[in-house]
């Protein structure tokens, strides 16, 4: 068990930014929310799933909408709230700990505002290792760890719970009411057994996010190389230099999708990146040929700080690094590929471990 | 012909430009109340040029007094905040990542009422006039004049902030209201902040632009003037007066501006040494460059669109203190023509040095002919370093660029630059501040969220391309030279049904004869 405080939060929301390979959210309203509720209710405790007992109930908390939303339409607070104590009165069982569902982007952090609120511990644990847009994009699912009960709750007080035959339709009913509910809701959602999350989840993604903040912010301080600094401390292959060119952005059946064209500088001159995005960035492409894809992770780092640049906030003419990290195992396997592979973004390749690429 | 004024925290400069020529330019000293300094900045100027103040189109003032109130936490009232939005936002109440220090100067105050907008323009809940009512009176009761208001999604629908705004003016009638879609883009807390930071610099800003006027009347000069802000285009006075907050990065961006036009380059590293701080910032198609991330002012983080610049602590009022040697960041700022050795003083600064080593011709030369000649190269090799690591992480990539060097602290740049392919210090390269500002047009801007369900993309961006051209010519732009230079498209991710937020930008000359 170990306390997490005011800069543990800070650190994990600049971890998760990375995490969150362009989307996610901004971590930084999730971050502003832990924070404040450190400052009112006291630090949290962190556990890993082994201080646990195997029949403790864990629940995840998150935020589900637009990011563009959630920078501007803030949450109550009660909400989360709300939709997370429901799930443990619906199945009728005391919650042990909350948890982070996606590691990377806004909802690292946006657990830790729940647990701080109710003096509940968190897990490090979370159910991808990175982020992803859609809610059965998770290692629980792979696993076959239902999404529901699953709650989503406004700052009006509505809360709405749902079962479904699979966590597909889970996904497809949510959208369409977090719309109605102002382009964003507070979820709860996948409760699980600790001793289902040994198996299911992706263990000290928290811790990790928590250390790649570390990195960045003391690479930041000794002026090192930052990115470099950043690229070995999550373990990953530099991919790329360049600047951004043409970024064309669409709308498409609900998802910001879109292409960015990086052209390389330093050694990387005389190449072209290709870089499409769903929310999450999915693939590149150098001088045509497929490098990095999804599920692997790949971020975009301000070549001069290391900071993490979102789809959003990709502009004509930012200087980037971009490097590839491994995912998680769990979604190497047939079922995580057929979950979040290349394909099922539409695609066609054949999924390559970065490694196999990079090399080790 | 123009005048172009910058007023910085060292020194007041002038120039007076007809068309692309510099007819003259001057420097003189910045004075505690700011129009002293532009009064006899401007009788400078009038008499080397002998210019007929009756011939002049317009005045272009470029400040960082707003921006050097709120860094040093001085001369801001005390500022009271509603924001419409409940039952939403509560967990995040204004001001709620501010330094303390600067939450405690303008008092902290806040008031959460009923209202705001969904995203797609529906109400998140009905607005409440008794409520803001009873939040007026009781900010009436504490005594505050300044007020900023702020809405959830107001960008998308402005018509709360304005109803809250008409009723607070109801009750009290003096008060200086902000109202956050006037100032900001989406992203209500950074649209707030920079609210309230507006607001709590409304009665500077009218002491301030008042100066200003009065030194215009006392020189009898009756053309418009403007102020310049954060993207390097003019506001009128009477709109600045309004929104001070506008100008918070006008300096970096007139003297980045300013060098692009006294070099001829559109693409180059700009350092612009001042008496505190050297600023190195890159030029990309005669702009500056612009940050990528949320930009924070004096601790507080805003969603203005910032030239990318990094700040260093050299300038020519820089303290060198010995053993161990360290150059800056402390500076005795404009008191150096009082302070420095070579005018009479007792604090050895980097403009000492550079007079010691022969480097430039200042003050009194024989006050610092004791300096030791390794101190000098010493100092010169620290600053060298300096200005390399600063230039080093602005740069774009490891080809040779070309660097232009301005500002009055200049003649610190003796040596050659690491990566610069050429060092250019133009003619004028003194008053680059001042320049920028003269060559500055008008701008408009606007940034929301259209339902792409109730009309076509086209109409929407037709839609915000207007209202852009609109307040560009509100703000004194000639209709007839409006064009549109920046416009982004970025559809909300996460959801289906189809909305996009639209930001454009439109500049334009200014109008003549307003």
């Amino acid at each position: 068990m170990r306390i997490i405080d005011e800069q543990a939060i800070e650190n994990i929301a600049l971890g998760a930014a990375v995490l969150g390979t362009g989307g996610g959210g901004d971590p930084y309203i999730g971050m502003l929310m832990a924070r404040k509720a450190i400052r009112d209710h006291g630090p949290i405790e962190l556990y890993t799933l082994d201080e646990l007992n195997d029949d403790d109930l864990i629940v995840p908390a998150a935020m589900m909408g637009a990011p563009t939303v959630m920078v501007e339409k803030m949450p109550n607070g009660d909400d989360i709230v709300n939709a997370f104590q429901v799930i443990g009165k619906y199945l009728n069982k005391p919650i042990r700990a909350v948890m982070s569902i996606e590691a990377g982007g806004l909802n690292s952090v946006v657990p830790i505002y729940v647990a701080a609120r109710l003096r509940l511990p968190m897990v490090d644990c979370d159910g991808m290792g990175r982020a992803f847009p859609e809610i059965q994009m998770v290692t629980h699912t792979i696993y076959g760890i239902s999404s529901t009960p699953f709650s989503m709750a406004d700052e009006r007080g509505n809360i709405v719970i749902m079962e479904t035959i699979n966590n597909r339709w889970t996904e497809t009913f949510a959208r369409s009411i977090a719309v109605n509910m102002g382009a964003m809701a507070m979820i709860a959602c996948y409760p699980a057994t600790v001793e289902q999350l040994k198996e299911a989840s992706v263990q000290g993604t928290l811790s990790f996010a928590e250390r790649i903040g570390q990195t960045i912010r003391r690479a930041r301080v000794q002026e090192d190389d930052p990115v470099k600094t950043v690229r070995e401390a999550v373990g990953g292959f530099e991919v790329f230099k360049g600047k951004i060119g043409d970024v064309a952005r669409r709308t498409e059946a609900g998802f910001a999708k879109g292409e960015a064209t990086l052209q390389g500088i330093d050694e990387y001159a005389g190449q072209t990146l290709t870089l499409n995005f769903q929310n999450e960035h999915l693939a590149v492409r150098i001088d045509g040929e497929y490098r990095v894809t999804v599920p692997d992770l790949i971020a975009l780092l301000d070549i001069d700080t290391g900071e993490p640049i979102t789809t959003e906030a990709m502009r004509y003419g930012y200087r980037v690094t971009v490097i590839a990290i491994p995912c998680a195992d769990k979604w190497r396997t047939p079922k995580g590929l057929e979950l979040a592979g290349p394909r099922y973004f539409g695609y066609d390749v054949e999924y390559v471990p970065v490694e196999q690429r990079y090399g080790r | 012909m123009r005048i172009g004024i910058d007023v910085g925290g060292t020194n007041t400069d002038a120039v007076l430009m007809d068309g692309q020529q510099i007819i003259a330019s001057t420097k003189t000293p910045t004075t505690p109340n700011v129009s002293d300094g532009i009064i006899a900045a401007l009788k400078n100027l009038v008499a080397d040029s002998g210019v007929d103040v009756a011939t002049l189109d317009g005045v272009m003032i470029g400040t960082t007094h707003f921006t050097n109130a709120v860094v040093e936490r001085r001369r801001l009232q005390t500022t009271a905040c509603i924001r419409l939005g409940l039952p939403a936002t509560v967990c995040l109440p204004p001001m709620v990542d501010w330094p303390d220090d600067l939450r405690e100067v303008v008092g902290g105050h806040y008031y959460m009422a009923h209202g705001g907008h969904e995203f797609d323009g529906r109400e998140i809940s009905a607005f409440e006039p008794a409520e803001i009512r009873q939040f007026a009176e009781d900010i009436g009761r504490r005594g505050i004049n300044a007020i900023a208001i702020s809405s959830v999604f107001s960008p998308v629908n402005v018509s709360f902030e304005e109803r809250a705004a008409a009723i607070v003016r109801e009750v009290l009638p003096d008060a200086h209201i902000t109202l956050s879609s006037t100032i900001g883009r989406i992203g209500l807390l950074e649209r707030e902040n920079a609210a309230i930071m507006n607001a709590c610099l409304r009665e500077l800003a009218i002491k301030t632009v008042g100066g200003f006027k009065a030194a215009l009347a006392e020189l009898k000069i009756t053309a418009p003037f403007y102020i310049s802000q954060n993207d390097g285009t003019l506001m009128n006075a009477d709109f600045a007066t309004d929104h001070p907050v506008l100008t918070f990065a006008s300096g970096p961006t007139n003297s980045m501006r300013g060098a692009a036009f006294l070099s001829g380059l559109k693409d180059a590293i700009v350092i612009d040494v001042g008496g505190t701080t050297t600023d190195v910032g890159v030029l990309q198609h005669g702009f500056p460059r612009v940050a990528a991330l949320a930009v924070s002012i004096g601790g507080v983080r805003t969603n203005f669109r910032m030239p990318d610049t990094l700040s260093i602590g050299l300038g020519g009022g820089s303290l060198v203190v010995l053993d161990p040697l360290k150059v800056g960041p402390q500076s005795v700022g404009y008191e150096i023509t009082s302070k420095a050795l070579v005018f009479g003083g007792d604090v050895l600064t980097t403009t000492d040095i550079a007079v010691a080593g022969g480097k430039a011709d200042v003050g009194d030369a024989a006050k610092v002919a004791h300096i030791d000649k390794a101190l000098i190269s010493a100092v010169e090799d620290r600053i060298e370093e300096m200005v390399n690591i600063a230039v080093d992480r602005m740069k774009t990539s490891a080809a040779l660029v070309p660097v232009v060097v301005v500002g009055g602290g200049s003649i610190l740049i003796q040596r050659q630059v690491s990566g610069a392919s050429e060092i250019i210090k133009p003619g004028h390269f003194a008053v680059a501040n001042a320049i920028g500002a003269a060559i500055a047009q008008i701008g408009g801007e606007t940034d929301r969220i259209f339902s792409l369900a109730e009309m076509t993309r086209e109409k929407a961006l037709e839609l915000a391309k207007q209202e852009a051209s609109d307040r560009a010519v509100a703000a004194g732009a000639d209709a007839r030279s409006i064009e549109i230079v920046e416009v982004e498209e970025v559809p909300l991710a996460y959801l289906p049904g189809n909305a996009t937020r639209i930001m454009v930008k439109a500049v334009g000359d200014l109008a003549a004869g307003r």
